[in-house]
């Protein structure tokens, strides 16, 4: 008796709890999959920055096509590559809510990418989440215009041919070079550091759009250890020793705009 | 208000305006341009939403986006333009929310050309788009009747959260014919409980055209089928002209509508017994009327600027009780009063 | 009763204009007109035509084949309208421009040196109205003195300075089509006279 009233009476301290503006439904990702992580990482920085009832998300086709289920966040699913115009519509309408993409390598760079280019080119005031796992997630691993060098995947049985198939495609540096763009920073989640800076960088890109400083993006490479074929510890290690060679981690843009905020913070 | 001189696609966007849209997202394509055009400089000056997109493929998402916060959206184009949104149509379709197009048909297949067509018939009203769906289209025949009919589209997609086309041809929106435009509608813009809006003080709303598990996407199939038997049952709209005593059934839609009036009017002087329905409503198609009149019909003449895509319908709803002749000018020609006369002479001689 | 015309001319001749001056006049007297241009790239510097039908019952079709009056304002419209026009029917064409021999006997022809009349009035632009107002007295489809009156209505603030040259063309071109009307017999084309 006197034992549980001891217990009631120790002052209970919360250091972590699940963000508010996370489901708790349980994810369908695959284990070592970091959408997870991303996804919770951006739910921080939404109930930290206290807009979640402002926030509306697209979700597009694809792995990321879950987004809408578990950000609790009204929310929308795109046609395939279609997120930044379907954003654009929303954000047209409703200028002061905060309208998100979140959208894979194969949805935006290859299928998608005439809406993000001109949604970037237009200096649309909208935040494009956009997550290059180096290969199409959901249909079981075949090549994305991100997928590197000589990486095998179920289309590139041989590894991908540049000869024949070009180049990975650098989304960060191709948005980052066009006008409309204010923010543009490629992050990752291999390791406690990296995950700081890619909370970060999701931080200013919101308080970018809030600030109406133009299109922002954040780039993450991001593991996919089931097409890869790889244990989730080795996918984070392959990101880290492979990936971030091809796609180096940073700011890529950084507006004038966007740096008074950012020493404003 | 008095009748003004009017360009169809004028009159189209600016009936539009009155009905209260509050976003307009277009790509330039003959024979539609002006529309575009005209909401360009209107929709500002109202403190509205235009928006050129960069393709008909982001204007349909465009419209998707915007109609998902509960406004009311529109596109218009062409042919080949419609046929880019069909991914868009398809997806809006199953998410319940309302949208309006406007299809301004040329010559096709492929790039076809600028001429009047009605060659989008099909694509129309079968949905167009993968998947069990329908689009309400209203096919006008004058100028006035596009702007009714315009004001319509968005009265119909708001009532049954559903597609509504205006399925008009090159001639509807290059001429010019007096009508008359309604008054600036004042209309609530509350946002209705399912827009996306931000989940304030309620649990979030989601928009998906989507359901990963069986059981959940077949439920969603039949109560889009639902709706849809709804408009079936009550939306219905067609011109029946002189069928009562008609032993001759001329079935034509939108502008080939009124050329055929006029040659069934000349075959009356001629003591011909011929009537005309003129399907308003392409879906739902006016199966019923035409059904009856065709009871006492000796023979069914759809005519139309396509090569007979509406001829399947007609068939279905004269259901056989008498032959269905077809004549049709493909490729953006139009047909002359003259030529439909002909056949109908032609087929009042036959026994 | 219906009437059709078909105003043919290059780009910049004002064909769709020379149009417009009869539809309006015809709605200004609760008349049925329909207004159906050439559109597209033959617009951008080709022969460009404009097809007006007025009539007192529902117009059906504003695509005409055969029109019952034509205006050539140039030689290829002149070529490409000669043939069409009902037989009985009128074409005036623009003489200044146009020096083909007629070859039909069972059309009534007005020639009309629309350029040089309207150079005497403003400039060329005007040529179009002449040849309006010609056809209106030859045809007596709508008296002249409504066009002249739907010219002053229907132009608008921007473009008011060429409402009086436009009237004078009109008047111009139908003075002259009376002087020639003496000469033959009148057009037996129905007359809309609200």
């Amino acid at each position: 008796m006197d034992e549980q009233i001891a217990v009631v009476n120790v002052q209970e301290q919360l250091v972590y709890a699940r963000p508010r503006a996370l489901t708790e439904e349980t994810t369908n990702y695959c284990p070592g999959c970091t959408h997870g992580l991303i996804n919770k990482l951006i739910a921080e920085v939404i109930d930290e920055l206290g807009i979640q009832e402002n926030t509306i998300s697209v979700s597009p086709v694809g792995c990321s096509v879950f987004f809408y289920r578990y950000l609790v966040l009204d929310g929308v699913v795109a046609p395939h590559g279609r997120a930044p115009a379907v954003a654009i519509g929303i954000k047209r309408m409703l200028p002061d809510r905060v309208v998100i993409t979140y959208q894979g390598d194969g949805d935006m760079a290859a299928i998608g990418m005439s809406e993000v280019v001109w949604a970037a080119m237009r200096g649309e005031n909208i935040t494009a989440f956009f997550v290059n796992n180096a290969n199409y997630g959901m249909t079981g691993g075949q090549m994305a215009p991100t997928t590197l060098a000589g990486q095998v995947t179920t289309t590139t049985p041989e590894g991908r041919d540049v000869e024949t198939m070009g180049m990975p495609t650098r989304m960060a540096e191709l948005i980052a070079g066009l006008p409309g763009s204010a923010y543009v920073a490629r992050c990752s989640t291999y390791d406690a550091r990296t995950i700081r800076d890619a909370r970060n960088a999701i931080r200013l890109a919101l308080r970018a759009q809030m600030a109406e400083a133009g299109f922002t993006m954040v780039e993450f490479l991001s593991a996919c250890p089931t097409n890869w074929g790889l244990s989730p510890q080795g996918a984070l290690q392959w990101i880290k020793d492979t990936m971030v060679a091809y796609y180096p981690l940073g700011e890529i843009k950084v507006s004038e705009a966007v740096q008074r905020l950012k020493t404003k913070r | 208000m008095a009748k003004e001189l009017l360009k169809g696609n004028i009159a189209i966007a600016e009936a539009a305006l009155r009905a209260g849209v509050d976003a307009y997202f277009g790509y330039p394509i003959t024979p539609q341009t002006e529309l575009l055009e005209h909401m360009s400089r209107r929709m500002p000056e109202l403190g509205r939403v235009f928006l050129q997109a960069e393709s008909e493929i982001a204007a349909i998402n465009m419209v998707y986006g915007a109609a998902c916060t509960g406004a009311w959206a529109m596109t218009s184009s062409s042919g080949p333009g419609i046929s880019l949104m069909q991914e868009g149509l398809s997806y809006i379709a199953l998410s319940d929310v309302p949208a309006v197009v406007v299809d301004i048909m040329r010559g096709g297949p492929g790039l076809g050309n600028i001429q009047p067509s009605q060659a989008d018939y099909n694509q129309l009203t079968r949905g167009g788009g993968h998947g069990d769906y329908r689009c309400i289209v209203l096919a006008p025949a004058t100028v006035q009747e596009a702007i009714d009919l315009t004001v319509l589209a968005f009265d119909l997609a708001d009532k049954y959260r559903t597609v509504a086309i205006l399925a008009g041809d090159g001639l509807i929106g290059q001429m010019m014919e007096p009508a008359q435009l309604p008054p600036m509608r004042e209309r609530s813009r509350t946002r209705p409980p399912w827009a996306l809006t931000g989940a304030r003080g309620r649990p979030p709303n989601s928009i998906a055209a989507f359901g990963l598990e069986a059981e959940t996407l077949e439920a969603m199939n039949w109560r889009l089928q639902a709706k849809l038997q709804r408009i079936r049952q009550t939306e219905v709209r067609c011109e029946t002209w002189l069928v009562d005593d008609a032993e001759i059934l001329v079935v034509a839609f939108g502008s080939v509508g009124r050329i055929a009036k006029t040659a069934v009017r000349e075959a009356r002087a001629h003591g011909i017994r011929v009537g005309l329905i003129r399907p308003i409503t392409l879906w739902p198609f006016p199966y019923k009327p035409i059904e009856q009149a065709a009871a006492h019909a000796r023979a069914v003449l759809v005519v139309e600027m396509n090569t007979g895509q509406m001829v399947d319908d007609v068939r279905m709803a004269v259901c056989g009780q008498a032959p269905v002749y077809f004549h049709g000018r493909p490729g953006g020609s139009v047909p002359v009063p003259e030529e439909i006369l002909e056949r109908i002479v032609e087929l009042s001689k036959e026994d | 009763m219906q009437v059709s015309v078909i105003i043919a001319g290059f780009g910049g001749q004002g064909v769709l204009f020379a149009g417009l001056m009869l539809a309006y006049a015809a709605m200004d007297r609760d008349l049925y007109v329909t207004w159906y241009p050439s559109y597209g790239p033959e617009m951008r510097g080709g022969t460009a035509s404009a097809t007006v039908v007025i009539g007192d019952e529902e117009i059906g079709s504003p695509v005409v084949l055969h029109p019952d009056a034509a205006i050539a304002l140039n030689i290829p419209s002149f070529r490409k309208y000669e043939p069409l026009v009902k037989p009985g029917g009128v074409l005036v064409y623009n003489s200044s421009l146009i020096f083909e021999i007629p070859e039909r006997t069972d059309i009534q022809y007005v020639a009309v040196p629309a350029n040089a009349i309207a150079a005497e009035i403003s400039d060329t632009r005007v040529a179009n109205a002449v040849t309006v107002g010609a056809l209106a007295a030859v045809t007596g489809m709508l008296p002249v003195e409504a066009l002249i009156e739907t010219v002053d209505r229907h132009i608008p603030a921007p473009r008011r300075a060429t409402v009086l040259p436009n009237q004078e063309a009109l008047e111009r071109g139908a003075q002259l089509a009376a002087e020639l009307l003496k000469q033959s017999s009148p057009s037996a084309l129905p007359h809309y006279e609200r």
